[in-house]
């Protein structure tokens, strides 16, 4: 079942014509979140399932990279920022927990901006997993290179293993640090607009990368480019103002929208 | 002045702002007398670091000419009653305290500044900085007063409990034992640690700082700890800076004299024993010169001061190939 | 249980302790420092010392008159020295030199200069002056004073003009003001609050300089204005009299030392916060 909230209204319930739903990893309920006095997000109600794409989409401000900061609760490091409510992994609420580093492990984060470490290539793919598990040499050699065959990037970057990192095109950049996300092997990865840094040709390379990623892993990307989110996503999730105004298929949210503004925005009807 | 104004009044005043002749010559002539003054203030400010060598070398050639550069170097008399002068001591003195100050200083520097930048809690962070860069603004002359007044005797009654432990250690012991006096080697290493502080943790602090919080946000989100963020991600983010301020840090120790020479202990003896009192080219310098005699004694004292130059010009074309070095095998921008 | 997380944890602890640690002994120095010299400072405190003139050795009469009159003396040539070879040396760099390859060069050196040892520069001012002069006098050591303060108001002014707005300079030369007028009128104006944050600092970093002064004015027993003589002086004062035997002597140390923080603590206050306005400006 999908949940379509709308700004603290009890949840209705759209149609789809159904294949089998995979169970929710991920539910919101009730969630609020302030910058200080400012409400960044409103009461939003969402569930997200298990090995699906769901993408966020809405105008600058509207708090949908807010939420992806308080998924990883990246906003800890933050005083003054602070959310209220409950979101359940796997029905536990991450909210209250108090060990952050193991939820981190479990959900992973992509940025804007590629960023990747100061170090070598081999070490920023080695780095994230020595911070989990302690591996000998040959088997950490392994899982270096499996991240970078899965991440595409092993023909490009296996002769420069020991270069740094900084000399990668942006591109590259990304997809080493979603690389990066993925050797530790998370069940949720998080994507902060991941491509909006980039050429159209890696952009592709990473839409694929997410479309593989998702065999294992469930995928929350959070784009300003609407025909991302139609391309790579199942499920799509348009926001306004700090509200979520509806979450449904993604081939419904682009034809037959339920809501007005939905609709104003996806046709470009909108300020 | 807004531009717009300006060209308002361009319109207005173009005619007379070219007046003919002679004001016009005056003024051409103003400007290259200016440029002028400007281009010999600019030569002086550089011409007294070539001056100083210069004259530096020129009042120590007496010395140079009697014990030649290798035999001063090494060679550890000081004999004012002889007339014969050696560095070495001094030498000696001056690297020692200066690596204790160093390895001190290094690590307290580098935990403030991630206190300051990472882990304080917003209010506690602007009083602890001001706090630190204050330690900056004493002059060295009170660190000195302080040191030998109040630091030194407190030192004294630590000093035996150090020759205790540390000094009954195989090997490294030798460096802790003697009798317990509050002022040598290590108390003016630790005074020198003290005044330099500031110094390295400002830069630190300020370069944290300046780590793009993307970068840092990343981390965090793979679920880095604060300590490995400091250490595996802004330090090597940040570390030609770090290595900047440690070498400024560094040409401070090693040149500094008032601090050093109230609480080092001033005696031309190497000691193997971190606790007995030593002496460093500038202490002695601050010491003797006025008492030095003979235009021997004192063609000596400035040939010590010849040789600071010329370490602390060896330590910063260290410094410059270093971080070089590192710069160029980052490969690309930083 | 993971053993790796498990490391990670303590590690990070015991190292934000450690920093924490770190931090407070800094501070902790800072305050012992602060609290000696105010505790010492005040117990020095005497009328005498600002009327009297320095006592002999074995009286116990207080005086620094003279030394307080010679450290002013010094300080005020220094400026009248320094100030003005820094400030043409920066608008050189910031309006003539630009990034050329000799402006970068006189950057360079310049870098090195700040950073060169006092007691080099003692020494200096010791062979070009007191040698040839014979003795030890005022103006040598005000030379050695302006030549540690040059670096510093050459780099600040250099920093301060290069952020004076390029159109506010192209506005004043398309009213025709020729090159000196621009600077001197516009650009040293627009920039006042800068260059004068780093005269103040120059003068905070040379009160307290006591290394060159040995080599150069020495010290006076008297009263004197002469600047071709030996003059007394507060930082030489201090270095003589914490080493001697006589305990008022310490005590007239420890005053001196007092009102010399105070006053290089009042010049680095008044530094920042014009730093301060500056950036409000900006």
């Amino acid at each position: 079942m999908l949940n379509v909230s709308i700004s603290g209204k009890p949840p209705t319930t759209t149609q789809s014509n159904s294949e089998i739903k995979m169970p929710v990893k991920l539910a919101v309920r009730n969630l609020n979140f302030y910058y200080g006095k400012f409400h960044a997000i409103k009461d939003i109600n969402v569930e997200i399932h298990e090995r699906s794409v769901t993408a966020f989409i809405g105008p600058s401000g509207c708090g949908k990279s807010t939420l992806l900061r308080v998924f990883n609760l990246i906003y800890h490091m933050y005083p003054g920022q602070r959310a209220e409510g409950e979101v359940l992994l796997d029905g536990e609420n991450i909210l209250a927990a108090s060990d952050y580093l193991r939820l981190r492990s479990k959900i992973g984060m992509v940025f804007q901006k590629p960023t990747p470490f100061p170090m070598s290539i081999y070490e920023n793919i080695a780095f994230g997993i020595r911070l989990y598990e302690n591996l000998s040499r040959s088997e950490m050699d392994y899982r270096v290179r499996h991240a970078l065959v899965g991440a595409g990037l092993w023909n490009e970057v296996n002769n420069k293993l020991n270069q740094s990192a900084l000399g990668l095109s942006g591109g590259q950049q990304q997809r080493l640090c979603i690389a990066r996300a993925l050797a530790i092997k998370p069940e949720i990865l998080l994507l902060d607009e991941p491509c909006s840094a980039l050429d159209p040709i890696s952009t592709a390379k990473i839409e694929e990368l997410m479309y593989l990623s998702k065999e294992n892993c469930t995928l929350i990307v959070v784009t300003h480019n609407m025909q991302q989110a139609a391309r790579a996503s199942e499920f799509t999730a348009f926001m306004l103002d700090g509200e979520l105004i509806e979450i449904s298929e993604t081939t419904q949210m682009f034809t037959k929208p339920s809501d007005k503004r939905t609709e104003d925005y996806i046709t470009g009807r909108f300020g | 002045m807004s531009s717009s104004n300006a060209a308002a009044r361009i319109e207005t005043g173009s005619a007379p702002a070219c007046p003919a002749g002679g004001g016009k010559t005056w003024r051409l002539s103003g400007d290259i007398l200016f440029h002028t003054a400007a281009r010999i203030a600019a030569f002086i400010a550089v011409a007294v670091l070539f001056a100083t060598v210069i004259a530096i070398t020129a009042d120590s050639w007496m010395a140079i000419k009697s014990f030649g550069v290798w035999r001063f170097l090494k060679s550890s008399e000081w004999n004012p009653v002889t007339q014969t002068f050696g560095a070495f001591p001094f030498i000696i003195g001056t690297l020692v305290s200066s690596a204790i100050a160093m390895a001190l200083a290094v690590p307290v520097s580098f935990g403030t500044a991630v206190f300051i930048a990472e882990i304080a809690p917003s209010w506690i962070r602007r009083p602890v900085a001001g706090a630190i860069e204050l330690l900056a603004a004493i002059p060295s002359i009170v660190y000195g007063l302080w040191g030998l007044i109040v630091f030194a005797p407190i030192f004294a009654q630590i000093e035996p409990w150090i020759s205790q432990t540390l000094g009954e250690i195989p090997g490294i012991g030798l460096l802790f034992q003697g009798p317990p006096m509050g002022i040598g080697m290590l108390a003016a290493g630790i005074v020198l640690a003290i005044m330099i502080l500031p110094y390295i943790s400002s830069i630190m602090r300020d370069v944290f700082m300046a780590v793009p919080s993307s970068l840092r946000e990343s981390a965090y989100a793979m679920g880095c700890t604060t300590w490995e963020v400091a250490w595996k991600i802004m330090l090597p983010y940040t570390r030609t800076a770090v290595i900047g301020a440690m070498f400024l840090g560094l040409g401070r120790a090693l040149g500094e004299t008032m601090a050093v020479t109230f609480v080092i202990g001033n005696s031309d003896m190497i000691s193997s024993s971190l606790l007995m009192p030593g002496a460093t080219i500038p202490s002695v310098l601050a010491n003797e010169f006025t008492e030095a005699t003979t235009r021997l004694y004192l063609s000596s004292l400035i040939y010590l001061g010849l040789i600071l130059i010329a370490v602390t010009l060896v330590v910063r074309f260290l410094a410059v190939l270093l971080i070089r070095r590192l710069g160029s095998r980052e490969g690309a921008s930083t | 249980m993971n053993w790796v997380l498990a490391r990670r944890r303590v590690v990070n602890a015991v190292s934000k302790i450690l920093m924490g640690v770190a931090t407070a002994v800094g501070v902790f120095f800072l305050l012992w420092i602060m609290w000696t010299t105010l505790r010492f400072g005040i117990a020095g405190m005497h009328w005498d010392l600002f009327i009297k003139d320095t006592p002999p050795p074995g009286t116990d009469s207080f005086g620094l008159r003279n030394a307080f009159a010679g450290s002013l003396i010094l300080l005020g040539l220094s400026l009248l020295i320094g100030v003005p070879v820094g400030l043409m040396a920066g608008t050189w760099l910031a309006e003539y030199g630009f990034h050329s390859r000799t402006a970068n060069t006189v950057r360079f050196i310049n870098d090195i200069m700040l950073s060169a040892p006092s007691i080099e520069i003692g020494l200096f001012a010791y062979a070009i002056m007191v040698d040839p002069m014979k003795h030890f006098s005022a103006l040598a050591g005000s030379v050695a004073l302006a030549i540690l303060m040059i670096p510093i108001i050459v780099r600040t002014t250099d920093e301060m003009l290069s952020l004076v707005g390029n159109d506010m300079r192209e506005a004043a030369i398309a009213l025709g003001a020729p090159n000196s007028v621009v600077i001197t009128r516009v650009t040293w104006r627009a920039a006042r609050a800068g260059i004068l944050t780093g005269i103040l600092i120059g003068l905070a970093r040379i009160t307290g300089e006591t290394a060159p002064l040995l080599f150069t004015a020495l010290n006076n027993q008297y009263f004197t204005t002469n600047v071709l003589h030996p003059i007394a002086n507060i930082p030489v004062v201090i270095f003589q009299f914490a080493l001697s035997p006589y305990t008022n002597w310490q005590q007239m140390a420890w005053a001196a030392a007092f009102i010399t923080v105070l006053f290089v603590l009042v010049l680095s206050i008044l530094a920042r916060w014009l730093v301060d306005r500056v950036q409000v400006q900006k």
